[in-house]
């Protein structure tokens, strides 16, 4: 256990422990491209989708470890930690009610995908509105939306060597040398194996996170018990701060339930618009498999909830969240409270589980924004008489591009700016949701209204999430006292604003929703008074709930034909 | 002739629409979850605890079983809708 001040030396124990599952890990991810091999890695349905064969048990850990990040791991007890409930718990209702959700409409999703073999959301919008541009605009929103989650998964990693002692001072290039063989060596066997790598390594992680959760869950109800976890997190979120606000909600009050309500619904809506969780359940067998998921995916929820907790256990630990660099961070709150609460050894397992869980997400947010870059825009508008074998190429480098930007954002830029694009990122994510889940289920809205309520919503929710200012407080250790300093305001300082004519507050995302609802719904109707064309639909009825075995060959041998032909000019 | 990038393989195993009893029973047991969590104001106090969780928290905790159970019971009434037609 260590002293937390700035400054102490590399905890060797903590770090050996990280390296010898950093290795079993990569070991494992070069192996998978052997693990359930198809016919042929050169094409997306086998690098990007796995071969689309996953049933229920690979699929569990796949999406588990894709949906519940290192980041969310960090952030979550973060926000309880720093501002209690509505920050922060609302995860909790998030990912219980994302699974009735996505029970109902994503079966719908994999059926069609199966039927026409679409690998991205944006494939099925091409197919289903005969749209380029309405699906374009889905693929670079799920691009633009990936990209800074995928940089959050790095920051997860620094929290993690930051607390081993790690990357505090000397030159950049030293500091970020383990985050940059991480990555490098993620990048490889993502490269190789494609989805197959994270879905063999979800196992360990998952195994690792459950151990650590349970243990420290374990360790607080015996060593401290819940009441006193919670007094001390009542205690702390009421005492007033000094522009005479409380420090945050224990419970959320009444001028809170709207906040805690839009969180956790517009997230739950968005979660499964993001492309990373599409292309995991489309690597999926059969439609049961995801319904079979919706229903044991939440015992993941409750290890979140868990997790939570543990930013109240840290403010009754009075645990130090000062990073190497002398500044507050309440990311490092709960690898803070590992450190302290846990002996080394164990505290290395600990954080191998939030490094491997930052790494799974990575690489299938990468692919899945290779996908969409290889579908949607390379065959496409560049190369359409592409070849699976091309795509799968083009799919590869993509992944390596994608994964290289958001390490030189990490590290070229203040962390600041990736929980900034996150952020956006939500609230954007959520605006394809009419065209997704609508086209599920009726071709009644025009694909032009779409695209417009579409462009207005992003306009409409990025320009509200930059007024929300806070200031820019940075607190740093004086002679062993915490001191807050303000460099005038900062943007993009919450997720929640006033809905339009009331004093409630709601998570952006959804006035941006309903935005793009009303403007899709009024132009649609103006758009058929003017009979304006709305193009041939490829689905058909059944197409929605087929449930087709998986029949690789025959998709694949769909695939080599219809990149030639079938196809406009 | 359509316009869809890819050709649809031949549909190996044709299904088809739920009964429409057996959709609306799964479509309430779905709901009920949705239900009680967007109800805020009424979870949204410290009392009773249990065993020193406010009533908020475990209430919540709980609705991660529930839910689970239902969405549970909303797929065996599907599959067995289906009679096992659908794996």
């Amino acid at each position: 256990m260590n002293a937390l001040a700035a400054g102490h030396g590399v905890n060797r124990v903590e770090l050996g422990v990280v390296l010898f599952f950093f290795v079993i890990v990569t070991f494992g991810g070069f192996l998978a491209v052997r693990w359930r091999r198809g016919e042929s890695m050169q094409s997306l349905d086998e690098w990007g989708l796995g071969g689309r064969g996953f049933g229920t048990f690979i699929t569990y850990f796949l999406l588990g470890g894709d949906l519940y990040t290192a980041y969310t791991f960090v952030a979550v007890p973060a926000a309880m930690f720093a501002t209690g409930a509505v920050g922060g718990f609302f995860a909790v209702p998030y990912t219980i009610v994302v699974y009735p959700i996505i029970f109902i409409f994503m079966p719908r999703l994999w059926s069609v995908s199966h039927r026409h073999g679409y690998v991205t959301p944006a494939d099925f919008v091409r197919g289903r509105y005969d749209s380029r541009l309405l699906a374009l605009a889905i693929a670079i929103t799920g691009i633009i939306a990936t990209m800074p989650y995928i940089a959050l998964q790095l920051v997860g990693i620094q929290a993690v060597l930051d607390t081993m002692g790690i990357g505090g001072s000397g030159n950049t290039f030293v500091k970020d040398l383990p985050l940059i063989i991480a990555f490098a060596v993620l990048a490889a066997y993502t490269y190789s194996s494609g989805l197959r790598a994270p879905a063999l390594i979800a196992f360990v992680k998952d195994g690792l996170i459950y151990l650590v959760i349970i243990v420290a869950i374990v360790y607080l109800a015996v060593k401290i018990g819940f009441g006193g976890i919670f007094d001390a997190a009542e205690t702390k979120m009421k005492t007033k701060t000094k522009a005479g606000l409380p420090t945050g909600s224990f419970i959320p009050a009444s001028s809170t339930y709207w906040a805690y309500g839009t969180l956790a619904f517009g997230s739950a809506l968005a979660l499964f618009m993001y492309p990373h969780s599409v292309t995991a359940v489309l690597s999926g067998r059969s439609r049961n498999v995801i319904r079979r998921n919706a229903a044991i995916l939440p015992t993941y929820s409750l290890m979140l909830g868990l997790l939570a907790l543990l930013g109240f256990a840290a403010i009754y630990e009075k645990t130090s969240v000062f990073g190497q660099d002398g500044k507050a961070n309440a990311q490092l709150a709960v690898p803070h409270l590992f450190d302290q609460i846990f002996p080394d050894w164990f505290a290395g397992v600990a954080f191998a589980a939030i490094a491997i869980g930052a790494l799974v997400p990575a690489a299938i947010m990468s692919i899945a924004a290779a996908n969409l870059f290889t579908r949607n825009i390379y065959r496409e508008f560049l190369k359409p008489d592409a070849t699976p074998a091309n795509e799968a190429r083009v799919a590869k480098i993509t992944s390596l591009v994608v994964k290289f930007g958001a390490l030189l954002f990490v590290l070229g830029m203040d962390r600041q700016n990736a929980i900034n694009l996150q952020l956006l990122g939500g609230v954007w994510i959520l605006q394809t949701l009419l065209s997704i889940v609508a086209g599920l289920y009726t071709r009644w809205f025009h694909r032009w209204a779409l695209l417009a309520g579409w462009a207005a919503a992003m306009v409409y929710g990025t320009v509200i999430a930059y007024r929300q200012t806070v200031p820019n407080a940075t607190t740093t250790l004086v002679n062993g006292k915490p001191k807050v300093t303000v460099h005038g305001m900062r943007h993009f300082g919450t997720s929640l604003a006033d809905f339009p004519g009331t004093n409630t507050k709601v998570y952006i995302a959804v006035t941006a929703l309903l935005l793009n609802i009303l403007i899709a719904v009024v132009l649609t109707v103006l758009l058929r008074v003017v009979k304006a064309p709305e193009g041939t639909d490829a689905t058909e009825a059944a197409d929605y709930y087929s449930d087709a075995p998986s029949k690789r060959v025959a998709v694949a041998a769909a695939e080599a034909t219809a990149g030639v032909e079938g196809r406009p000019a | 002739m359509s316009s869809d990038p890819v050709q649809p393989p031949a549909p190996s195993h044709p299904s088809r629409p739920l009964p429409p009893g057996a959709m609306a029973l799964a479509g309430v047991l779905l709901l009920i979850p949705l239900v009680a969590l967007a109800l805020v104001p009424t979870y949204a106090k410290d009392g009773p605890q249990l065993w020193g969780f406010p009533f908020f928290y475990w209430y919540q905790f709980l609705w991660v079983f529930l839910a689970s159970g239902f969405t549970w019971a909303a797929y065996l009434v599907i599959a067995r809708a289906r009679r096992g037609g659908d794996r």
